[in-house]
């Protein structure tokens, strides 16, 4: 599905990715884990082709793909889909337009039929009950005062409708309530699928009692310093990164 | 004297107004006295007139069969609006158009050519200070006739009126004066839409209008102003307002740009406790010009202003807004508050924005804000990241940008037909526009 080989990144030059090696499966769950500033975030952008990073070495393939060579657009057509960490507020662009319009290019990509609008609107508003969003949100300004916890459910509502094949959670945790993480949650699962990925960034172990991953990952320093099963996420929430520095070091 | 003043002092138009004789002579010789606007007059100094001084305008267009009239029309059609009709068609009142309302509904719809200069004197250039406009004289020695507007005493219209100013293309060049009178008597309530549409790109008229709004003692004057004509025509108006006690004024203001496009707006208090509502929409592209030049008058005290324009600029295109607020001594507990917020979607766009205050009130509160910008790349990226082409994430950020005006819109009839419309104008190609429809 991914595979990451030993990629570094610059931004405005600073040495954000350091070495980055992952190797994603169809149908696994793969945990990132790490202190703040390790270089969480910019794997999730890099992968969805936010510009201003500069790839200095290293090569991504998606799905037998060179993804680095594809527009972000592309990427997500193909495939790719990353639920931001901080999702954009769009005042004007109202969010069902703005679904209906990556739904249909999606799907023209995938050389599916274009679903009409009254099929459209039907899963829409199935996805926002399913994450417990009111329907009005899908009439309201793309994320516009949409609360934290709303705005990550929108997220969710939005990986529903493109059905990627690969998702990249960037910490669509934090700023959940209880209830909230276990609806999204269970949203994830209800995609989980033999040949859907997942890649969840995450702080907290709590999600992954939810969302169980076949690997964590911790990444520090902007390379992935140790991999393992979901119980590494429990030994992680009872010790800290600070062991595991001095591993590598 | 230039050509053009002597072109534009000779024009006698055919018209049926005869009884304004000396409103007439006062505007000619004010005319007279008056300079034309250069680029060393201040408020006209961002905008080139060449345009209309190059080229002999003052003729009066030829005639137009009534079918072909009839035809036209369907241009200015809003969908679902149940509405009065007014029609003039090349700056002629065109009654077999026209659906006017009856004696019961509250609402006189009269030409002024069948009015006494008795009922008309009082109101016409009673509005704005009329010495500051040299083309509102240029209009009072030239407008055809005139359309006079009057919701009766505490009458709240049932229905809104929407006036069409319908411009055909001619084979030669020709001047169109529009001017509209209407007054909202104290409590009454009435919604006027202006709309001026043009029927091909190519067009050859100068239109040069003035509307007056007198919004008497607790009234509540509702105006959509829709300055639709297209890519060449010339249209330089005043929309004017004069706001009695309490009395309210919401507008609407919409430029789909022309080639050179002027609109002097002013809203002037005379009574305590009045209120005025603007927002605007400009959109020029290609080598288009808009200039707004809006100005609040505020003579008197606890009288609020709220203004909000936002203009997209293409190409090669050129805006001008200019916000004045002018608070008197006598003005406390005004609150005035004014936002410009440009979009340049293209590096040779270019806006001069300038708000404009002038504050001699201590208890005053005024805030103002410009901006131009141009469009988000972290929005452009999110839409891109959900596989939206960046084409079209781009036509839906622009869209969006005005759209937030739009939606406000308190006719949803008119929201809804101009959104298509507007849609479109940001879109290339048709299909990068239809996430909008
Ligand atoms: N535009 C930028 N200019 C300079 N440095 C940047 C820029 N964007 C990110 N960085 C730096 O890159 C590093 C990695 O940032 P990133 O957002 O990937 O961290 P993260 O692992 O997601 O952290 P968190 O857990 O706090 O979300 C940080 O030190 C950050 O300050
Ligand atoms: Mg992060």
């Amino acid at each position: 599905m991914l595979s990451i080989k030993n990629l570094h990144v610059k931004m405005a030059n600073k040495h954000i990715l350091q070495g980055l090696d992952l190797n994603v499966q169809p149908g696994e769950v793969h945990a990132i884990m790490g202190p703040n500033g390790s270089g969480k975030s910019t794997t999730g952008h890099v992968l969805a082709g936010r510009e201003g990073y500069e790839v200095s070495s290293g090569e991504v393939s998606f799905k037998g793909k060179d993804l680095l060579q594809l527009d972000t657009e592309e990427r997500a057509r193909e495939g790719l889909f990353l639920a931001f960490q901080y999702p954009v507020e769009i005042p004007g662009v109202s969010n069902v337009e703005f679904m209906k319009a990556a739904v249909d290019a999606v799907r023209a990509h995938r050389d599916q039929p274009a679903l009409d609008s009254m099929s459209f609107l039907k899963k829409a508003r199935e996805y926002c009950t399913a994450v417990n969003l009111d329907q009005n949100f899908l009439k309201r300004g793309v994320n516009e005062g949409f609360s934290g916890g709303e705005k990550k459910r929108n997220e969710i509502m939005q990986m529903m409708l493109l059905e990627p094949s690969l998702c990249i959670l960037d910490e669509t945790d934090s700023g959940l309530d209880i209830d909230a993480l276990q609806i999204v949650a269970e949203g994830v699962n209800r995609l989980r699928s033999p040949d859907r990925s997942f890649v969840v960034i995450t702080h907290y172990q709590r999600l992954l009692n939810f969302i169980e991953p076949d690997v964590v990952h911790v990444l520090c320093g902007g390379k992935i310093v140790k991999s393992g099963d979901k119980s590494l996420a429990l030994e992680l929430e009872e010790r800290g990164y600070a062991w595991l520095e001095d591993e590598v070091a | 004297m230039s050509e053009f003043v002597t072109q534009a002092t000779a024009f006698k138009p055919r018209s049926a107004v005869t009884q304004l004789q000396t409103f007439r002579e006062q505007a000619l010789n004010q005319w007279l006295d008056s300079h034309l606007p250069n680029r060393k007059t201040e408020a006209w100094r961002y905008l080139s007139l060449r345009a209309l001084t190059g080229d002999n305008y003052f003729r009066t267009p030829a005639e137009t069969p009534l079918e072909d009239k009839r035809a036209l029309l369907t241009l200015s059609n809003i969908p679902g609006l149940d509405c009065y009709t007014v029609v003039m068609f090349n700056g002629s009142f065109e009654p077999a158009l026209s659906s006017l309302p009856d004696s019961a509904s509250g609402l006189q719809v009269s030409a002024f050519s069948d009015l006494s200069a008795d009922v008309l004197s009082p109101y016409l250039n009673s509005a704005f200070n009329h010495q500051a406009h040299p083309f509102s004289h240029l209009n009072a020695c030239h407008f055809a006739d005139g359309l006079f507007v009057k919701a009766a005493k505490n009458a709240v219209i049932d229905k809104p009126l929407h006036l069409v100013n319908l411009v055909s293309k001619q084979p030669e060049k020709f001047n169109v004066s529009p001017r509209v009178l209407v007054i909202a008597q104290s409590g009454s309530q009435v919604s006027v839409i202006e709309h001026y549409i043009s029927d091909e790109a190519e067009q050859s008229c100068f239109v040069n209008g003035i509307s007056e709004y007198c919004v008497e003692e607790g009234a509540q004057a509702n105006l959509y102003r829709l300055d639709m004509l297209q890519e060449s025509a010339i249209q330089i108006s005043g929309v004017h307002a004069a706001l009695a006690k309490n009395a309210s004024l919401n507008s609407f203001f919409l430029s789909l740009g022309s080639r050179l496009q002027r609109c002097d707006i002013s809203v002037n208090f005379r009574g305590a406790g009045a209120q005025a509502n603007l927002q605007g929409v400009y959109l020029p592209r290609n080598d288009q010009q808009v200039d707004y030049h809006t100005c609040i008058e505020h003579c008197v005290p606890h009288c609020t202003s709220n203004e909000v324009f936002r203009g997209i600029v293409s190409d090669n295109a050129k805006a001008v807004f200019n916000g004045r607020i002018h608070i008197h001594r006598d003005a406390q507990k005004t609150l005035a508050q004014l936002s410009n917020k440009n979009l340049l979607t293209s590096n040779k766009a270019e806006v001069d924005t300038k708000p404009e205050l002038e504050i001699y009130a201590d208890d005053v509160q005024c805030a103002h804000g410009a901006t131009v910008a141009q469009l988000d790349e972290t929005a452009l990226h999110y839409l891109t990241t959900r596989g939206v082409s960046r084409e079209e994430a781009t036509v839906m950020l622009s869209f969006g940008f005005i759209n937030e005006l739009i939606e406000k819109i308190q006719l949803a009839e008119i929201g809804s037909y101009l959104r298509p419309v507007l849609a479109k104008r940001f879109a290339s190609k048709h299909d990068l526009a239809r996430h909008l429809l």
